[in-house]
């Protein structure tokens, strides 16, 4: 960026301080299913938390509600005390980015063009593109080590390389929080740390993320709060090595295991995981 | 210096207003031929002297004048609207059901409209006003019939079946428009020619009651055109971006409605070239809807021009239905998209 060029500021509007993200009495159903009943939950500001838990258990349907893909059959999220709902969309898109599992970017489509996308919430159809916009795609693009490919097809990118494109989409788009859906499937374990690393990196500028993730030593290695969930609702949640115990992880996926701290990091490790003999008996609880 | 090579070597702005001012320099000297080219006596070279003269208040040859003025002029403006409106619906509509095959012709859009005049003629509707309102009525209507179909066989993603339910659709109301035009031989006059899509025999007059509607559609149009692009990213991201994806489709019906009636009441049914045309400005200018609409704008009166050209000329002294001739020329299209590697995703 040129000294004179107009810096990527956040909307003067928009809080300082991080928001926090709430849920009160949050019900979630798909059709007559109910999923998630009546929780309350705290999403710590500035950091990384992780949501977990078994396949079913509902961690993409509480995300899609604190993303308002689904509307709550009860309860309300709050995102600084506000219900999101009581929002206009287009507000709420600036406060508030989100990035679905495996999105798919259209063929030819490029990195920067992309990106761009992440300025919608701030134009409106009188306001096209500002040198503000241009400033935050470029500086998305910087933080995301995509300035280079800017110009290449996002389908001809690698798999890290595309999701750190959707992810400077989302950075683009200047909001205090973050929504990920398992932003490392279907991505191999370089790539996936890669992804990690971005993710540290953006809670560590100040933004709130959430992420659903598979892979709980990940969850360990990578997030500052966890929050794991069995049958829709939340077991245990707080500080990923004073939550993690082999009875959670035998609760939550039926494995015993051993655990162990990582020499490196301090986060838990979890080792000789095999299964339970309970649940090849059918009892599981 | 940096900067102009920098701005040559950069591809897409500068190749999508090159690109455009190519087709529309190609638009307007088809636009010539089409009034120099006709199925009856007067030839290019009478047509020629007849345009030059055009501004003159006397005419040496007035019948060349009256063909060119009463005849062609028309028929070329006409063509030039239905183009646009039959171009920019079918990239719209691709464009909103992710499918790209999505074709006014194909889905139901024509044949709702088509069904819908049928039956305003049978019941004595006779001004054209009111023959635009109900062929965008019948339009609408053949489209949702389509879309909910689709909808609630869980068959919007794939592409093939989505026309397929499009086909017997628009194959039930031709049927239906049929049998009136048997019991009626009224209706049957009326609307023979009209049926089959053909620009031959239209005044301007036949034009003036589409332009309010076109107007909304423009303006939709407009508006729409960013909301869709994010759409083409998936409906969550979309969503995530702030827009509203359910009420941007049904605009989007609005719109294909509104510029499928339109053309279908000024032109008849004209099939194929809501295919053939988004399907060229996608070649040319990447996949983007933006992009797609600004070359379907000279994109589209090409292909209807340079057809109705070809219809004239190709069995005189009579003409081939220019309904006929998309026909002929966009069904192997189809074919080839269906055939092609793989379906290109929208």
């Amino acid at each position: 960026m040129t000294h004179d060029a107009p810096a990527c500021e956040r909307d003067a509007t928009q809080p300082d301080i991080a928001p926090d993200m709430t849920t009160q009495g949050l019900s979630l159903a798909y059709g007559s299913v109910a999923v998630i009943e009546d929780l309350d939950l705290q999403l710590p500001a500035g950091q990384v938390t992780a949501i977990v838990g078994p396949n079913g258990c509902g961690k993409s349907t509480l995300l899609a509600g604190l993303s308002r893909l689904l509307k709550p059959r009860g309860g309300t999220v709050l995102l600084n005390g506000t219900d999101i709902r009581h929002q206009p969309t287009r507000q709420l898109a600036k406060r508030l980015a989100l990035l679905p599992q495996q999105p798919h970017a259209p063929e030819a489509l490029t990195v920067a063009e992309l990106v761009r996308f992440g300025r919608h919430p701030h134009q409106s159809w009188l306001r096209q593109w500002s040198a503000d916009d241009k400033a935050c795609v470029d500086e998305a693009l910087e933080l995301t080590g995509l300035t280079t490919l800017a110009e290449r097809p996002v389908d001809a990118l690698s798999g890290g390389q595309r999701q750190r494109t959707w992810i400077a989409m989302a950075i683009a788009q200047q909001t205090a929080t973050l929504l990920l859906d398992e932003p490392t499937s279907a991505l191999d374990l370089g790539h996936q740390v890669e992804v990690y690393e971005l993710i540290q990196s953006l809670a560590a500028s100040g933004k709130t993320i959430v992420m659903v993730i598979h892979d709980l030593v990940s969850a360990c290695r990578y997030a500052d709060h966890l929050i794991a969930m069995y049958q829709g609702h939340v077991i245990a949640e707080g500080l990923p090595s004073q939550t993690v115990t082999p009875e959670l992880v035998k609760r939550l996926y039926g494995v015993d295991c051993t655990l162990m701290t990582d020499p490196a990091t301090g986060a838990p490790l979890l080792t000789n995981v095999r299964r339970t003999r309970d649940v090849l008996d059918g009892s599981a609880t | 210096m940096r900067v102009l090579t920098h701005y040559l070597s950069f591809g897409k702005p500068r190749s999508l207003i090159g690109l455009w001012l190519g087709l529309s320099g190609l638009l307007i000297a088809i636009a010539l031929l089409s009034l120099l080219y006709g199925a009856g006596d007067v030839g290019p070279s009478r047509a020629w002297q007849a345009l030059q003269d055009l501004g003159a208040a006397a005419s040496y040859d007035s019948e060349a004048r009256f063909v060119i003025a009463e005849l062609r002029a028309p028929r070329l403006w006409i063509g030039l609207v239905v183009g646009v409106a039959l171009g920019v619906a079918g990239a719209l509509l691709q464009a909103v059901t992710r499918n790209p095959l999505a074709e006014p012709g194909l889905l139901g859009v024509s044949a709702g409209a088509a069904f819908a005049v049928t039956l305003a003629i049978l019941w004595g509707a006779d001004t054209a006003t009111l023959r635009v309102s109900v062929a965008q009525l019948g339009a609408l209507g053949g489209c949702l019939c389509v879309l909910a179909a689709a909808r609630l066989q869980g068959i919007g993603n794939d592409p093939v079946r989505l026309i397929l339910a499009g086909a017997i659709l628009s194959g039930l109301l031709h049927s239906l428009s049929s049998l009136i035009l048997l019991y009626d031989q009224h209706t049957a006059d009326e609307i023979r020619f009209w049926v089959v899509g053909s620009l031959a025999g239209r005044q301007l007059d036949d034009l003036v009651p589409l332009f309010p509607s076109l107007g909304v559609a423009a303006l939709l149009t407009i508006l729409l055109a960013r909301p869709l692009a994010a759409l083409a990213l998936g409906e969550h991201v979309a969503i995530g971006l702030g827009h509203h994806p359910r009420v941007v489709r049904l605009l989007v019906i609005v719109v294909v409605a509104l510029l499928v009636g339109g053309a279908t009441a000024a032109a008849g049914p004209i099939a194929f070239v809501g295919l053939v045309v988004p399907f060229a400005a996608r070649a040319l200018a990447g996949p983007d809807i933006r992009r797609t609409l600004w070359l379907c704008l000279p994109l589209g009166p090409i292909v209807v021009v340079s057809a109705d050209i070809v219809s004239r000329l190709v069995v005189p002294p009579s003409e081939l239905p220019l309904g006929v001739l998309t026909a002929l020329i966009g069904a192997p299209v189809l074919i080839g998209v269906v055939r092609g590697r793989r379906l290109p995703t929208l």
